[in-house]
C-alpha cells in the first residue's frame, strides 16, 4: 500500500546526510521536498509496499494507506523492528488488533567475517567445479558429478 | 542542461546487479581475486541493503537439497525441475546450482539468519525443496557479506547501467560498461576485463491486473526492469528461452504467496461450487503428456485446469484457508498456544515477504481460519530463477557440460568476458534466492578466471563513450524543449513521459502477446500486429522526456523492458507449438510438438543492423 509520511513527526532527517527513507527505497520513490524540509512518495503507483522506508525511519513518520483501488479504508499494518527481531501491529478495519513478533537475525550487526576460516584462495583451483568454503559449508564431503 | 560529469572506473571484474546474484557473485569473486589483488567492482541502481527481489524480505528458501540429511540428491532436481519446465532445461545449469546450493545456505545460517528447526536440527520443510526462514532481514544479511567481502569502496550505489561497453577491436569481447547516477548529472564508465549480467528479471512489460494507484502491487519486485536481459541482448549475446514466462496463482489484489497454504497447511484450491479445481480437470492432463502424467503436475498444466474451470463459468477460485485451519486446529486438539503458533506462522508468511496481502485482510476484516481468500492467475513476468526460463544462453561448466553446452567459463555467454547469473541466464530454473546467490558464486569464480587467462582486457572506444553520454541524458533535453509548446500538464505533441510509455508497451504486450486481459492467448498474426505496434512505438522512444533524474531512470527502465518486450514476442512468434499451456497458448499451434520443438529456442540481435536472428539449439539430456 503506498507510503504517506506525517509531516508532524518528519524531519527531514536533519541529522543525517540524506533522509533515510530516500537513501533506502529500492524503487528511488522516497525523496525531500526542499521547501517543506520533508519527505514524500513521488510516484505512489509504483510502490511495492516493501516497508523499507517505514522500517528505517528514525521519526516512525512514514505509513501505508491502502491503495486507493482496491484496498477498503481503516486498516493498518505497523513494524517496530530491532536489531534481532520485529514486531508487527495488524489493526483491522473493525478495530481489532493483532500482534505478532518475529526474530530477524541470530548474530550481531556487523559481525560477518567473509571466507573466515577458509583455506587461502589458490588461483590453480580457479577452474576447478566448487566453490570456497565448500569443507565447511556444503555438508557432504565430495561435490557431487552426474553419475554415468 | 547541466553537462554531464564523468567518472572513470577501472576494475577487473563488473558486477551490474547488487540482489541476490548479484551479491553471490561479489562474495565468490572477491575470494578467487584476491592472490593476484583484482579488483571487483558491484555497482546498484538502489541501495543493496534493499534492492533487487529478495529487498522486502522472504519466508522460504525454496531451493535447498538437504545433501548433508541425505533428502535429495542434485539428480532428484533436475528431474523436478525438467518436469514442471515441461520436459526443456538445461541439466547441466540445474544440477550446477543443486550441488552448490546446499553450502550457500548453510552459510546464511551461520551468517545469522534465523531458521525453523526441527527437533533433531533440521530445516523445517515447507515443501520437497522448501525450508522455513524468518527472513524479514535477508537482503540485509546478504547485502553486510557483500560489501564486506569486495569492501564499501568498490560499491557503487543509486547508479543505473545502461549498456556494455565492447572491445574497440573486437566487437565479440566486454571493454566495459556505462551508467548514469539517478541523483546527480554524472556518467559512469567502468572499465572492466570481465563483466556479470545480475540486473534482474522483468516486470510490467505486460499490463497487471492492478489498475491507478494499485499499479506497483504486482507480484515481483516492479524495480527488476529486466535489465539483466537489455544488457545481454544489446551486447549482442544469444538469449535463450524468452518465449517463455512466468504465470502463477497469487492471492487476488495483494499477491500475497500460496506456497506454505499448498505444501505445508496442505490447503486446496476450490471454485465456487466447492469442487476441487485438479479432480474436476484431471483428464486435461492426458493431453500433455508425457508431462500431463508426471509428478508433480508442471505449474503451467496447474494454470490449465484453472483456466479451464474459469471459462466454464465457476469462478471464483478460492484458497480454503478455512478449511486447512480447521483442520490443523483440530490436529492439535484446539490447543490454544498451538493454534496459536500456527496462526503466527501463517502471518508470519506474508508478513516476512508481502505485507500487503497482511494489510488487505485486516481492511477486509479476514480471518484467514474462518473465510477463504480467493486467487487469480498472475499477469506474466519474465525471469529465470523461478518456474520459468528466461535468459542468457550460457556455457555450462566444464565437468557437466557437453560439449555443444561449454565454451570455456560457466555461466559465461556468447560475448567474451560477459557472464550472467540469477534471472539473467536462461534454461535454468527453480533457483530462486538461494540458487541465485548460487548462480552467481559460480559466475564470479568463472569471471575471476577469465581475467587470470585474459589480464590484458578490452578497449574502451572513446566516441563511442561520447555518443552514449549524449544519449543517456537527451530525455531532459528533451523536455527543456518541448515544455514550453503546452501551456501546462503532460498532453504534449512532442513529448511522452516515461509512464504514458510504458503504459502504451503494456496494453500492446497484454492485448497481442497472450497477456492476462486476453486470456493468454495469441497466434500468428495477432503477434506479427503487435510487431508492428512496438516498432512505432519504439520510433517514438526518443520523445520521452525526463523532467528531473527520477523520470530519466524511468525512461531508461522503459527501454530495459522494450527490449524484453520483443525478445519475448519474436521467440513466442518462433516457437511453433504450445508447449507451456497455462503460461501461453498459441491458437494457431495449440499442441505440444515434441517432434519439432523439443528444443532450446535462441535469439541474436545485431544492434548495428537492428536485426534479431532466431534458431533452435538442442536439448541434451545427462539425467535419465
Amino acid at each position: 500500500m503506498p507510503t504517506f509520511v506525517h509531516p508532524d513527526k518528519c524531519d527531514g532527517c536533519q541529522a543525517l546526510d540524506r533522509p533515510a527513507c530516500m537513501y533506502i527505497c529500492p524503487n528511488d520513490l522516497m525523496v525531500l521536498d526542499k521547501s517543506l524540509g520533508k519527505a514524500w512518495n513521488q510516484e505512489p503507483d509504483q510502490c511495492w509496499e516493501c516497508y523499507a522506508c517505514v522500517k528505517t525511519c528514525p521519526q516512525t513518520a512514514i505509513e501505508m494507506r491502502g491503495y486507493g483501488d482496491v484496498v477498503p479504508l481503516g486498516a493498518g499494518l505497523a513494524p517496530l523492528r530491532g536489531t534481532d527481531s520485529i514486531i508487527w501491529t495488524v489493526k483491522f478495519r473493525n478495530s481489532q488488533t493483532k500482534r505478532f513478533r518475529f526474530p530477524i537475525r541470530t548474530t550481531p550487526w556487523g559481525s560477518i567475517e567473509p571466507h573466515q576460516g577458509f583455506q587461502e584462495a589458490s588461483p590453480d583451483e580457479v577452474k576447478k567445479a566448487g566453490l570456497c568454503g565448500q569443507q565447511k559449508y556444503l555438508g557432504v564431503p565430495e561435490l557431487p558429478v552426474v553419475k554415468h | 542542461m547541466i553537462e554531464p560529469e564523468v567518472e572513470v572506473v577501472e576494475c577487473d571484474v563488473l558486477i551490474c546487479g547488487g540482489g541476490m546474484s548479484g551479491c553471490g557473485a561479489a562474495y565468490e569473486a572477491a575470494y578467487w581475486a584476491k592472490p593476484k589483488g583484482l579488483r571487483v567492482v558491484l555497482v546498484e541502481k538502489a541501495a543493496v541493503e534493499r534492492s533487487g527481489a529478495v529487498a522486502m524480505g522472504l519466508s522460504a528458501i525454496n531451493c535447498y537439497m538437504g545433501m548433508k540429511w541425505g533428502e535429495n540428491q542434485p539428480e532428484d532436481f533436475v528431474r523436478y525441475v525438467r518436469q514442471d519446465l515441461m520436459g526443456l532445461c538445461r541439466e547441466d545449469l540445474v544440477y550446477d546450482i543443486a550441488r552448490n546450493v546446499d553450502s550457500t545456505v548453510h552459510m546464511f545460517e551461520d551468517w545469522g539468519l534465523p531458521f525453523f528447526k526441527e527437533p533433531d536440527g533440521r530445516y523445517k520443510r515447507e515443501g520437497r525443496w522448501q525450508v522455513m526462514i524468518h527472513g524479514e532481514s535477508y537482503k540485509p544479511i546478504v547485502a553486510e557479506a557483500a560489501k564486506k567481502a569486495v569492501g564499501e569502496r568498490n560499491i557503487y550505489e543509486r547508479i543505473f547501467m545502461s549498456h556494455i561497453l565492447l572491445d574497440k577491436d573486437d566487437p565479440g569481447k566486454v571493454a566495459g560498461a556505462i551508467g548514469f547516477s539517478v541523483r546527480d548529472p554524472k556518467i559512469y564508465v567502468f572499465k572492466a576485463k570481465a563483466i556479470i549480467s545480475a540486473a534482474g528479471g522483468a516486470t510490467q512489460v505486460f499490463r497487471p491486473h492492478s489498475v491507478g494507484e494499485g499499479l506497483g502491487r504486482i507480484w515481483y519486485a516492479p524495480w527488476n526492469t529486466g535489465s539483466a536481459y537489455k544488457l545481454s541482448i544489446t551486447a549482442g549475446a544469444e538469449m535463450t528461452q524468452m518465449e517463455h514466462r512466468l504465470v502463477v496463482a497469487r492471492f487476488k489484489d495483494g499477491y500475497g504467496p500460496v506456497g506454505m497454504w499448498f505444501l505445508l497447511f496442505k490447503a486446496v484450491l476450490k471454485n465456487a461450487y466447492g469442487e476441487l479445481v485438479e479432480e474436476k480437470w484431471a483428464d486435461l492432463l492426458k493431453e500433455w503428456l508425457p508431462y500431463g502424467d508426471g509428478k508433480p503436475i508442471p505449474t503451467p498444466l496447474r494454470n490449465h485446469q484453472m483456466i479451464r474451470d474459469h471459462l466454464a463459468g465457476n469462478g471464483p477460485h478460492y484458497l480454503r484457508t478455512d478449511e486447512a485451519l480447521q483442520k490443523l486446529f483440530q490436529d492439535v486438539q484446539n490447543d490454544p498456544r498451538k493454534m496459536r503458533e500456527i496462526e503466527s506462522d501463517a502471518w508470519e508468511d506474508f508478513l516476512d515477504m508481502t505485507m500487503s496481502q497482511a494489510l488487505l485482510w485486516a481492511s477486509e476484516n479476514i480471518d484467514p481460519a474462518k473465510t477463504p481468500s480467493e486467487v487469480v492467475l498472475t499477469e506474466p513476468y519474465l525471469m529465470g530463477s523461478h518456474a520459468s526460463a528466461t535468459g542468457a544462453w550460457v556455457s555450462g561448466p566444464e565437468d557437466l557440460a557437453p560439449k555443444e553446452y561449454f565454451w570455456g567459463y560457466n555461466r559465461m555467454t556468447t560475448v567474451n568476458g560477459l557472464f550472467a547469473a540469477g534471472d539473467g541466464v536462461g534454461g535454468s530454473a527453480h533457483k530462486f534466492s538461494s540458487g541465485s546467490y548460487t548462480e552467481g558464486r559460480l559466475a564470479g569464480k568463472a569471471a575471476v578466471a577469465y581475467v587470470y587467462d585474459n589480464p590484458e582486457g578490452g578497449s574502451v572506444e572513446q566516441d563511442k563513450v561520447e555518443a552514449l553520454k549524449k544519449e543517456l541524458f537527451a530525455p531532459m533535453e528533451v523536455y527543456e524543449k518541448t515544455r514550453g509548446l503546452v501551456t501546462r500538464g503532460d498532453v504534449n505533441p512532442e513529448a511522452l513521459t516515461p509512464k504514458q510509455t510504458l503504459l502504451r508497451l503494456q496494453k500492446i504486450m497484454d492485448e497481442y502477446c497472450a497477456g492476462q486481459g486476453s486470456g493468454y492467448i495469441t497466434n500468428g498474426p495477432t503477434l506479427k500486429r503487435g510487431l508492428e505496434l512496438l516498432e512505432m512505438l519504439k520510433e517514438d522512444l526518443p520523445h520521452m522526456a525526463a523532467r528531473d533524474h527520477h523520470e530519466l531512470l524511468r525512461v531508461w527502465e522503459v527501454w530495459d523492458r522494450i527490449y524484453c518486450a520483443e525478445a519475448h514476442m519474436r521467440h513466442v512468434l518462433f516457437r511453433e507449438e504450445t508447449r507451456w499451456p497455462g503460461y501461453y497458448y498459441r491458437g494457431d499451434f495449440p499442441k505440444l510438438d515434441e517432434a519439432n520443438w523439443k528444443c532450446f529456442t535462441t535469439s541474436r540481435y545485431d544492434a548495428a543492423k537492428k536485426e534479431w536472428t532466431l534458431s533452435k539449439k538442442p536439448y541434451i539430456s545427462l539425467i535419465p
